[in-house]
């Protein structure tokens, strides 16, 4: 393949990915009964009924009828903007989390001593559950006053997206600052050159194999956490509110509560998307990429 | 080595410059909460949802201005999923909240010192709803069926209904409810809760598949839990039990129960006006719904018995008794010793009242009519 044909190609594959996964869900919702496979009083295949799976295209007309009433604003208007709000505090809470999960990992490479006291708690700070966290930021935010500064709901949901971000970072930089060959690092040291220096010349290039899958998690992770925070604390104008406020149509108007969702994967999308063109930038260091 | 180190302060660059146009965007919509204006007395409200005809009263003073007459401006606090209006209050977070009496009851057990100043839903809006085929039309009758119930503090009225008529936990199948009616549509639930102003309209807003029409109130058998006699106090207004011996805040009380009952004398004359200002607060719900959520509140709240907000304390015994005497699928009850007398207070509400009757307000609404809503498709 040219150089040039291969994002084309790729660009294909993707739509034919999505077209794979309607074609699946239609083809299943045309075959399947109603009720569902039930065997032995238990249900094994889901059911097919429009309440439970609306068709794709009722789903994406939907998108084009207004949210409330028979006027005013339509769907995808409605959910375009909650996905750009959702997105901009992912980003914030991604660049947070990049920021703080970077330093851990320079202070865990520089001293073992700090690796061994902060790499189990960094670890355990993953095993809280989310839902229980969010209230508790939220409630303490709003006791934050700093002079003209006030904390809205809205740094309390970008912090719990930076919470779960700064972990792939802070593991997967400390992995990559060490990556490089002790012969180089050696060779650094006969040289009589300095950690810094040693940090820019070596440590830093070598870990961007290790940077990059970081940076994906964390995008992914900085997304699911916005959206999860947000309904958790029913931060208005962001997916996550709209997810939970259309789910209760989901017998009346069964394709409604499927826009959000929508939105969502259109956010992660662009996330992804975001980091891969910074992986464009980092080019010259992507010899050997590890997969996360 | 020298041209790797530009490259990658070149890198650096980009990333902070990228970051600089997204902490930029992110400044830019923190506009909800600062309108601060002049003498109005900041004060904050907990709701235990996201907005809707559910509180309407309290957007309609807003948008009224009654609260600013009172000299408040009062921001209204959305819930969320995990949001605990009563712990928010008791946090000190916000000055009032809004929610349902026996939850507060075990937060209160629990070291939580909030006082219900105003019990704003007189009736309980709680139901137990069955298609007619089924043939549920009493708790006796629940026996053996599959019974839906949303659990989290919202199954005590079913459980003192079914204990009522001598059916235990054990003897029906409870099965988790949605935010939806799909598991109640789709059979998997015999007898679903419902309150009468949301998931019941739900209901009434699905296309049958059989008919092809929308589904009518003769298709279904409701169990009122207020029939059966095992209602509980629901929506009441919350204030914090020791800042109310300060006289400021008792007296601050005594002005937001006087507004906040005004928006509710708004909503009840008004009913579409009422509506209308509940979806341009946000809320995201069709335009019938929102009607018919507005008109099905109204109905709990009046005709009343002795003027809006008073905690009547056979209803409030009532509700604490069964709190005590109720026992869940655990065994457990909600608390397990009668309440402090702080719990409730009519000395706000009173005061409130008088001054409403003297401006000539009527806060008992003897003569209310309820208007007739029809429910689109979707509730849209």
């Amino acid at each position: 393949m040219t150089r040039r044909s291969a994002p084309l190609g790729r660009l294909a594959l993707g739509a034919l990915g999505i077209a794979a996964v309607i074609g699946v869900w239609e083809a299943y919702k045309a075959v399947a009964p109603d009720t569902g496979v039930v065997i032995g009083g238990t249900t094994v295949l889901p059911r097919s009924s429009d309440i439970a799976m609306p068709h794709v295209w009722d789903m994406f007309s939907r998108l084009s009828d207004p949210v409330i009433g028979t006027i005013g604003d339509t769907m995808w208007q409605t959910v375009l903007d909650a996905g750009l709000f959702t997105l901009r505090i992912a980003a914030f809470g991604w660049i947070i989390g990049v920021v703080v999960g970077f330093a851990l990992a320079l202070v865990m490479q520089r001293f073992t001593i700090a690796e061994a006291a902060v790499l189990p708690w960094i670890v355990l700070s993953q095993t809280v559950p989310l839902i229980a966290i969010a209230p508790l930021v939220r409630r303490w935010g709003s006791q934050i006053t700093i002079g003209g500064f006030e904390w809205q709901s809205e740094h309390s949901v970008a912090v719990i997206a930076a919470y779960l971000a700064f972990f792939p970072v802070a593991v997967g930089v400390l992995r990559g600052l060490k990556a490089p060959d002790a012969t180089h690092v050696d060779l650094m040291h006969t040289y009589g050159i300095g950690w810094w220096r040693t940090l820019f010349s070596l440590r830093l290039p070598a870990s961007v194999p290790f940077l990059l899958p970081a940076l994906r998690l964390a995008a992914a992770s900085a997304v699911i956490g916005t959206v999860v925070a947000e309904v958790s604390i029913g931060l208005r104008g962001g997916v996550g509110r709209l997810i939970i406020e259309y789910a209760q149509s989901a017998s009346s108007d069964p394709a409604k509560p499927w826009a959000p969702i929508f939105a969502a994967i259109a956010v992660g999308l662009v996330a992804a998307a975001f980091v891969g063109l910074l992986g464009l930038a980092l080019k010259p260091y992507r010899r050997s990429e590890i997969p996360a | 080595m020298k041209h790797n180190m530009r490259k990658w302060a070149r890198v650096a660059a980009m990333v902070a410059a990228a970051s600089l146009v997204l902490s930029a965007c992110g400044g830019g919509s923190d506009s909800d909460g600062d309108s601060t204006s002049g003498d109005l007395k900041q004060v904050k409200l907990q709701l235990q949802w996201v907005p809707q005809a559910q509180f309407a009263g309290y957007y309609a003073a807003v948008a009224q201005g009654y609260y600013k007459d009172e000299g408040l401006d009062v921001q209204i606090v959305e819930g969320g999923a995990d949001i605990v209006p009563q712990d928010v209050l008791s946090a000190g977070d916000v000055d009032y909240a809004i929610s349902w009496v026996p939850k507060v009851l075990g937060s209160i057990e629990k070291g939580a010192k909030i006082t219900d100043v105003a019990q704003i839903f007189e009736r309980s809006a709680t139901t137990q709803i069955s298609f007619k085929d089924k043939n549920i039309t009493s708790p006796a009758d629940l026996n053996g069926k599959k019974v839906g119930s949303w659990g989290f503090g919202n199954e005590w009225e079913l459980f003192a209904g079914m204990q009522k008529d001598n059916v235990g936990v054990k003897d029906v199948k409870l099965v988790q409810q949605a935010f939806d009616m799909n598991g109640f549509l789709a059979g998997d639930i015999d007898a679903a809760q419902a309150m009468t102003y949301n998931e019941y309209a739900q209901v009434l807003e699905t296309k049958n598949p059989k008919t092809g029409k929308l589904y009518t109130p003769e298709d279904l058998n409701v169990i009122d839990w207020n029939d059966v006699g095992t209602a509980m106090l629901q929506d009441a207004i919350w204030a914090q039990t020791d800042k109310l011996k300060d006289k400021a805040y008792a007296d601050q009380t005594t002005k937001f129960i006087k507004a906040s009952i005004k928006g509710w004398v708004y909503a009840r004359d008004n009913p579409e006006e009422a509506a209308k200002i509940v979806t341009a607060a946000g809320s995201q719900l069709g335009e019938s719904h929102q009607l018919w959520m507005t008109n099905e509140v109204n109905k709990l709240i009046w005709p009343s018995t002795h003027g809006v907000g008073v905690i009547d304390e056979a209803a409030w015994k009532q509700t604490v008794d069964i709190a005590l005497g109720t026992k869940n699928e655990t065994g457990a009850t909600i608390i397990s010793k009668a309440p402090p007398a702080s719990a409730y207070s009519n000395t706000y509400v009173e005061a409130a009242l008088k001054e409403l009757k003297a401006e000539g307000v009527d806060v008992d609404g003897k003569g209310y009519k309820p208007i007739d809503v029809t429910l689109k498709e979707g509730g849209k």
